[in-house]
């Protein structure tokens, strides 16, 4: 391994273009992958890596907590989520707070097991929480699909799908926000493939490169990031090709489509993105928790001093946070990046304070 | 030429206990349960011996030195690939106890059952628990039995607890870590964990692997029979190797450097892991047993270990560097360091 490594520091530096560059690695597995490995110390100083919005848990607004919280007070419910959200702060309490009182809030691994719980407690409405990219959103279809084709009527899901390359979109036209290329995510693009990407390429001349998750892959990726700016390309490449194709699982997508429309969707830290979001179709409404739990209005804010908004969009980095590792740490989360295991604080306060 | 962050400031004293309720982060092993112990617990029964927070309090009775140890198990489901909670509950207080380097006399073992719990799943848990002893030779002298409500409790939770001798030139303590120092560990870590996560209801792995669940009695006693010169030694449970290794490098105020291509995985382990996001460093183990040694009987220990049927995998696995703020510092197969700190819950309830 320390050979191929050397190998490909050797490429990176050679394809390095004159000039500081700025390296975004959209999605969060490659943050954290990045700072466990501690791949910045192999990089010349040259590139710059910033971590994006690619964190589901990170950019789910903080109303949107408010509200399940809400759901879970008010109505007598079994609330299933993935692990992360458990513990991210809402306005004035954590999913994970409520469990402790005595609500029931429990942590699933897969959705379809959600679904069988619901049918097996026929009188018990049961809430699943959609949580997550285009990775995710094809088992949520699914097992939308199958709740309604088995007329599972107790089974309910809130909704905070979201779209990636529109976020991408909405940063570059940030201009505090500087890029020179983006690492595209690797399972986002197992679903979507890699023509999503490409007005990225074309329209605004931004190289873009689709990697895998394992250190290798993520070196390999950023030499050909550095490679297409020094030499002034603009293209989506695909460095992850054992696992994504050109053009994606049109079979996911298409199952995406059947069960949900687009709409605009609500961002923590980036605001309303156009088209960002999903929303279920009218033949699936009945499965929506919003209109089957009213709950009252919630006033929600944000944390103070919370950076959190900032380092989903590259501005800032973790530790130009004031409250990182002070106010805010992984027992005492702030923001939502210090919860998720893909979360940019979280990545930086467990792994990346070696400084030498 | 170290810039470190927020790592020295965590002063445990002095500090109140905030929390509102107990949460399952109080009980994971890693922050939150340090400052349960450091701001609460202590608070109210500290004194010189449990102020040490050691796995094993040694007690002075005359001329002798006594063992003394207690544990409880609640681990989740009760039977898992590799054991059940009878064996789990002999096996940890065992371990727990012979960190001192003693010799176990005998163990107390008391049980709180839910109304319901099937009397063929207890024989099964007694008839393990009974094989640990058998291959130990040790007895249970002490016992007690309580009965709840059902939904009281869930099916079985099991206190042990158990003494030892130490031999009179037996002083293993954190204390004693010294610049130089080699670390050793008798096998892959993060078995125990995995094999529990696995076979949870939730999951539907098909794995192979086992937990590690074994009694290191004979390990650790032809440990001191090959060197007097062991100067700590730690059960490596919740909260996996990165923890264990991040207390005993702040309690003995050294820093450590770890070598990641020497720390045993099995690959099937790491596969788990990393499908979960979890880091084997922080996963538990009810086997494995981590040794600080003077850097000259290093090898012979080593030996002795790997003649153990608990040992075969050993290896030296690092070394303490220099005195300081208690820094682990793990240098990776990529040829790249980082710092392993206490990490915070990663939501693995009820793992022993």
């Amino acid at each position: 391994m320390k050979e191929k490594i050397k190998e490909l520091i050797e490429f990176i530096n050679k394809n390095k273009p004159g000039r500081s560059i700025n390296i975004m690695e959209v999605c969060g597995t490659h943050t954290m992958a990045i700072s466990r490995h501690g791949l910045r110390q192999l990089l010349p100083e040259s590139i710059n890596l910033i971590s994006g919005p690619g964190c589901p848990v990170c950019v789910t607004p903080i109303s949107d907590i408010d509200w399940v919280i809400e759901i879970a007070r008010q109505y007598d419910v079994s609330i299933f989520t993935f692990g992360d959200l458990f513990r991210v702060p809402g306005t004035e309490s954590s999913l994970y707070n409520e469990k402790s009182k005595g609500r029931d809030i429990n942590i699933c691994y897969s959705p379809i097991d959600v679904l069988n719980f619901a049918k097996n407690n026929p009188y018990r409405k049961v809430i699943f929480i959609a949580i997550g990219f285009e990775t995710t959103i094809p088992l949520t279809s699914v097992i939308v699909k199958k709740a309604y084709n088995e007329k599972i009527n107790n089974f309910y899901i809130y909704n905070t799908h979201k779209l990636i390359p529109e976020a991408l979109e909405l940063l570059l036209l940030d201009k505090e926000v500087k890029i020179d290329a983006f690492l595209c995510p690797g399972h986002v693009s197992a679903v979507i493939g890699s023509k999503p990407y490409v007005f990225i390429a074309k329209d605004y001349h931004i190289p873009c490169v689709i990697s895998g998750f394992e250190p290798l892959d993520i070196l390999e990726s950023i030499g050909m990031t550095a490679k297409q700016v020094k030499e002034g390309r603009s293209e989506v490449e695909i460095q992850y090709k054992r696992v994504v194709r050109e053009e994606g699982n049109p079979t996911a997508v298409k199952s995406m489509y059947e069960v949900f429309d687009r709409s605009d969707s609500e961002w923590r830290g980036l605001g309303n993105i156009p088209g960002s979001g999903l929303k279920l179709k009218d033949k699936f409404l009945r499965f929506d928790v919003r209109t089957s739990f009213p709950v009252k209005k919630i006033k929600s804010s944000e944390p103070a001093g919370c950076e959190c908004g900032n380092v989903l969009k590259g501005i800032k980095k973790p530790t130009e946070c004031k409250l990182f590792s002070k106010a805010c740490r992984p027992e005492n989360p702030v923001g939502p990046c210090m919860v998720s295991s893909e979360g940019s604080c979280a990545a930086y306060y467990k792994y990346e304070k070696l400084k030498t | 030429m170290t810039n470190i962050k927020n790592i020295g400031n965590r002063k445990i004293n002095n500090k109140k206990f905030k929390d509102e309720i107990i949460q399952l982060s109080h009980g994971d092993g890693g922050i939150k349960t340090s400052e349960l112990i450091n701001n609460l617990l202590l608070k109210y029964f500290g004194n010189e011996i449990l102020n040490k927070l050691e796995d094993s309090a040694v007690l002075n009775c005359g001329r002798k030195k006594i063992s003394y140890t207690t544990d409880s198990f609640v681990v989740n489901p009760i039977f898992f690939p590799g054991g059940d909670i009878g064996k789990l509950s002999i096996c940890g207080t065992i371990n727990d106890l012979v960190t001192t380097g003693c010799i176990p006399l005998a163990l107390s073992l008391s049980f709180i059952l839910e109304e319901g719990f099937p009397v063929s799943d207890f024989k099964k848990i007694l008839l393990s628990t009974k094989k640990i002893l058998d291959e130990t030779g040790l007895n249970i002298v002490t016992g007690d039995t309580k009965v709840v409500e059902k939904g009281s409790a869930d099916k079985i939770f099991i206190n042990t607890s158990g003494i030892g001798l130490v031999g009179n030139d037996i002083n293993i303590s954190p204390r004693k870590i010294k610049v130089g120092d080699k670390i050793l560990i008798n096998g892959g870590i993060a078995e125990h964990g995995t094999a529990i996560l696995s076979c949870r209801k939730e999951f539907n792995f098909k794995t192979n692997i086992v937990s590690d669940c074994a009694p290191l009695s004979s390990l650790v006693n032809s440990m001191t029979a090959a060197s007097k010169n062991i100067h700590a030694l730690r059960d490596a449970t919740r909260g996996g190797l990165a923890s264990i290794l991040f207390e005993l490098a702040r309690a003995s105020k050294t820093n450590i450097n770890l070598y990641e291509d020497k720390i045993p995985v099995k690959k099937e382990v790491l596969g788990i892991c990393e499908f979960l996001g979890l880091d084997p460093l922080y996963i538990a183990n009810e086997g494995k047993m981590v040794a600080f040694v003077d850097r000259r009987d290093a090898d012979k220990i080593l030996q002795s270990m790997k003649k153990n049927k608990y040992g075969k995998d050993s290896q030296i696995i690092g070394e303490v560097t220099e005195k300081g703020e208690g820094l682990v510092i793990l240098n990776t197969e990529l040829g790249t360091r980082r710092i392993l700190d206490l990490h915070y819950s990663e939501q693995l309830p009820r793992i022993c």
